[in-house]
């Protein structure tokens, strides 16, 4: 287990410091979704199988396939040489990072009330949970499909290319 | 099994890298993938204390990831398109020329 999670934090990791720092997009982009993958490889190591395989189908599915869309649509695929890929102020961003990564990092280790035993394996299989997404979750599930709904039309709209409007003013 | 420490430890290293590439890189498609890093790490978090809590059988974290990664979904689908839009207009996506709106 100790090793599985080593691997798999590296491989994370790596990949998302790659998807971070390299230079052509397309390659951001299938570093992020092995980053992705290897997130879902955690969430089976903490038996939860179910959001293990959301994980693969809506992040690695589907949503590296909308930003490796994107990319394309904006030709942002292939920076000439010579164009920084970084902002000017980059060493203040990564001042901030660092900083939030050492407080963070800090009040990890010095709190003593998540130092909890591990309980028996549980059990997450996919009846539980739609029982208690029908029953208890029933309305932030509700919700969640209007948001989507929402969501889908209002990028469809705004992505919509922009008519002129002189057909209106002829009439 | 690994306790429950080196979870959030590794989720802090990997919201740290989000953080960082949200606030240094000039795209903007690179800048919305630090955004879904960082929400990644938030859903280890609810995943790992789902595990070690006390009473895993409620299934609140669980349920509070699937959510989230719904949201996670939406919000990109929305992000991309606005890129895509401001492409048609500008021409470029670099995160310091968009200033039409004089922020």
């Amino acid at each position: 287990m100790e090793l599985a999670f080593i691997v798999l934090g590296l491989l994370t990791l790596t990949s998302a410091i790659a998807a971070m720092a390299m230079r052509q997009l397309v390659h951001c982009v299938l570093c992020l979704s092995v980053t992705l993958a290897g997130l879902g490889g955690f969430y089976l190591l903490l038996n939860a199988e179910f959001v293990a395989f959301a994980q693969i189908l809506v992040y690695v599915g589907a949503v590296t396939i909308l930003v490796v869309f994107a990319t394309l649509l904006t030709r942002g695929g292939n920076p000439e040489v010579g164009v920084a890929i970084f902002s000017s102020s980059w060493f203040k961003g990564i001042a901030v990072a660092v900083l939030a990564a050492g407080s963070l990092l800090f009040c990890v280790l010095t709190t003593s009330s998540i130092q909890r035993p591990l309980t028996a394996k549980p059990k997450a299989d996919v009846k539980m949970i739609g029982d208690k997404l029908m029953t208890s979750h029933v309305l932030a599930l509700e919700v969640i499909g209007l948001l989507l709904t929402a969501a889908m039309i209002g990028a469809v709209i705004i992505a919509m290319p922009e008519r002129p409007k002189e057909s209106k003013v002829e009439n | 099994m690994v306790p429950l420490h080196y979870y959030l430890i590794f989720s802090v290293l990997l919201f740290s890298v989000g953080l960082a590439g949200v606030l240094c890189r000039r795209n903007a498609i690179i800048v919305l993938v630090g955004v879904e890093l960082m929400l990644n790490a938030a859903n280890l978090n609810f995943i790992a204390f789902w595990r070690y809590s006390a009473h895993p059988e409620a299934m609140t974290g669980v349920l509070f990831a699937l959510f989230s990664i719904g949201i996670a979904a939406a919000e990109a689908a929305v992000g991309l398109a606005i890129l895509v839009t401001f492409f048609r207009n500008r021409g470029d996506i670099a995160v310091d020329d968009a200033s039409m709106m004089k922020g």
